[in-house]
């Protein structure tokens, strides 16, 4: 090897880890500053206690509304998706159009910008259906057809479709087809081999989706804008169509909006930090469950 | 005796009936995929259209009047001044501005990194960056958003001198910590789909790892690296929460990278939420948003087809 080509070869690999150097710097630079700041003011009352103007009080209300909005979110949504990754990996012919409209709905749900999300959220659940169910059953009395958890939580189990789809059917693949064949060779029928031979091989990938989607949920901002969450709320939302407070809107509103900008950021974050450590724990989870079924994948 | 589950009693009766009532949920379920992407296009279309259409809009605004200039000659994104003002420019010089900086520094760095993790590191080391990447992708847009306007604005500002705290070079920086993750997702699986044989046959033929790299896998990885930078593209034109906070949010038609501005995402965001429902303001709003979801979509449909040729190429061409 001449020493131009070496001199090259040593540049061009240089730079390639450099770029990786960078990338995985820039994460190590955002976490930092985030743990480093929002452990400061972090203490069991923020977690338990309610705001009290920007500066003051806790972020309770916060953490419960975003957990209400992922169980919804979850229950409304995960039914769906793992039943779609059932038809898909299960049911249908893998080269028949039906999969191939499927899979290309999958991919372009899951690059529609979140904000679309918003407006659709706003239109199609709380002007259409909404309102629909308001004239129908409350005679036109506002009572569905505004902002509130259920069509915000409702827009996201939408959103996050394409996550639980895409673990699900990871997770069926991962099942051997020998087990299938053992199970149609003893009678059974295809739902039978599906609920009692490949959902219970593959309930960890399910998790992991699940896992991934609802980390996901919780930290999306853009389309619960106006589909239903509220900046400050002296109760806590019990009803499906109450507005609620939320993490994620929480920091939107008080980096943007707050009078005094020194005086919030111990407040901001830790609100920040602790919506970093839900999203990361969820996410961390996630991986653990994800590696043991890649393993069992490998093994298959 | 407890029953096996094959005797209970709906299924010994009509096991056909069940069965067909099962298979009819999860068919739903598989084209309720289909139906959730026509229902965000029809029902953003139905509030968008008016534009087109009502009399009533076409009062304040039509498409026209928001392209062409207005009567002083200038082009103003002012919806609620006396007379509103509706000109795309200045929103489509924003996006456009923010998208180019957050490409410039996402593109290089996420396909330097797809490169240095499929073709040099060590495999130990390829077990560190890639679940770095995941962490980054599982950060929260809001919480990007916060740290580009609380952190990396200062340190823009200071280094570069900026007259705006807020500008396209802050919220770029931030945007494309956004970006990076799926280009360098999508860009690494192409390089990784690269047959073995073909590394091995260049590096018999005589030519080192960068030579390979760079004249034989990258080459022939194109389409699937072409497609993680059209997806990267779609992203950063949609991603709203990062630019709403660190753009300034002023209505510039500007590409100049060190002064504020406001995106196409970022009005939508900010504007809907105070707007009458059904006034002209409202309408135009969706319209936007549909405008947003075609390009996405468009840029989506090339990203996917440039991956799934890839796929076919790799897989007419040797064996895996």
């Amino acid at each position: 090897m001449t020493g131009r080509t070496r001199a090259a070869a040593l540049g061009f690999t240089g730079l390639t880890g450099l770029a990786c150097l960078l990338i995985v710097a820039m994460t190590a630079v955002v976490l930092g500053n985030i743990a480093l700041h929002g452990t400061e003011r972090l203490s069991w009352e923020f977690l338990s206690e309610s705001p009290r103007q920007m500066t003051h009080g806790g972020i309770f209300p916060a953490i419960f509304g975003t957990f209400a909005l992922v169980l919804l979110m979850t229950v409304a949504g995960v039914p769906v998706g793992v039943a779609a990754a059932i038809y898909l990996q299960e049911y249908a012919r893998q080269d028949s159009k039906a999969v191939l409209a499927v899979r290309l709905a999958l991919e372009n749900l899951a690059g529609v910008p979140a904000i679309v999300f918003g407006l659709f959220g706003l239109g199609f659940f709380i002007q259409f259906t909404g309102r629909g169910i308001d004239r129908l059953f409350f005679s036109g009395e506002l009572t569905f057809g505004q902002p509130c958890i259920l069509w915000a939580a409702l827009t996201l189990a939408v959103l996050t479709l394409p996550t639980v789809v895409v673990a699900t059917e990871e997770a069926l693949r991962a099942v051997p087809r020998a087990y299938r064949e053992a199970a149609y060779a003893a009678g059974a029928t295809r739902w039978q081999v599906v609920r009692y031979v490949v959902l219970p091989q593959s309930i960890g990938g399910i998790l992991t989706g699940t896992i991934l989607a609802v980390s996901r949920g919780a930290g999306e901002v853009a389309p619960i804008l106006f589909t239903g969450a509220a900046y400050f709320l002296p109760q806590l939302p019990d009803r499906l169509n109450d507005q609620f407070m939320e993490l994620g809107y929480h920091i939107y509103v008080m980096t943007t909006q707050s009078p005094d900008v020194e005086a919030t950021r111990p407040v901001l974050y830790a609100t920040v930090f602790v919506l970093l450590a839900l999203t990361f724990a969820l996410n961390f989870v996630a991986v653990l469950i994800r590696a043991r079924v890649r393993a069992r994948l490998r093994a298959a | 005796m407890p029953s096996p589950p094959s005797d209970h009693p709906l299924i010994r009766r009509n096991p056909r009936l069940a069965e067909k009532a099962i298979e009819a949920a999860i068919r739903l379920s598989a084209f309720f995929v289909i139906a959730a992407l026509a229902l965000i296009f029809i029902f953003i279309a139905r509030e968008a259209v008016p534009l087109l259409t009502s009399a009533e809009v076409h009062e304040e605004v039509t498409v026209s009047r928001m392209v062409a200039p207005l009567p002083n000659g200038k082009f103003s994104w002012q919806p609620v001044s006396t007379v509103p003002k509706y000109s795309l420019l200045p929103l489509l010089a924003g996006t456009l501005k923010v998208t180019l900086v957050a490409l410039l520094i996402a593109l290089p760095l996420a396909v330097g990194a797809a490169i240095f993790t499929s073709e040099f590191a060590p495999p130990g080391l390829r077990e560190v960056i890639k679940p770095v990447i995941e962490l980054l992708a599982g950060i929260p847009s809001v919480v990007i958003g916060f740290f580009a306007l609380m952190v990396v604005a200062t340190w823009v500002q200071e280094a570069f001198g900026l007259v705006y705290r807020l500008n396209a070079i802050t919220a770029g920086i931030g945007l494309s910590l956004a970006v990076i993750p799926i280009v360098y997702t999508v860009a690494e699986d192409a390089l990784s789909a690269v047959p073995q044989s073909f590394r091995d046959g260049s590096l018999a033929l005589g030519a080192n790892r960068w030579q390979t790299a760079w004249r034989v896998v990258l080459p022939a990885a194109m389409p699937g690296v072409m497609a993680a930078g059209v997806l990267g593209f779609g992203r950063a034109i949609g991603e709203t929460m990062i630019v709403l906070m660190a753009s300034g949010n002023a209505a510039i038609s500007s590409l100049d990278p060190r002064e504020s501005f406001r995106s196409i995402s970022a009005t939508i965001a900010a504007e809907l939420g105070e707007v009458v429902h059904g006034s002209a303001h409202y309408h135009v709003l969706f319209f936007l948003g549909a405008l947003l979801f075609v390009i996405t979509f468009l840029l989506n449909l090339a990203g996917h087809a440039w991956a799934a040729r890839l796929r076919t190429r790799l897989e007419g061409g040797g064996r895996r």
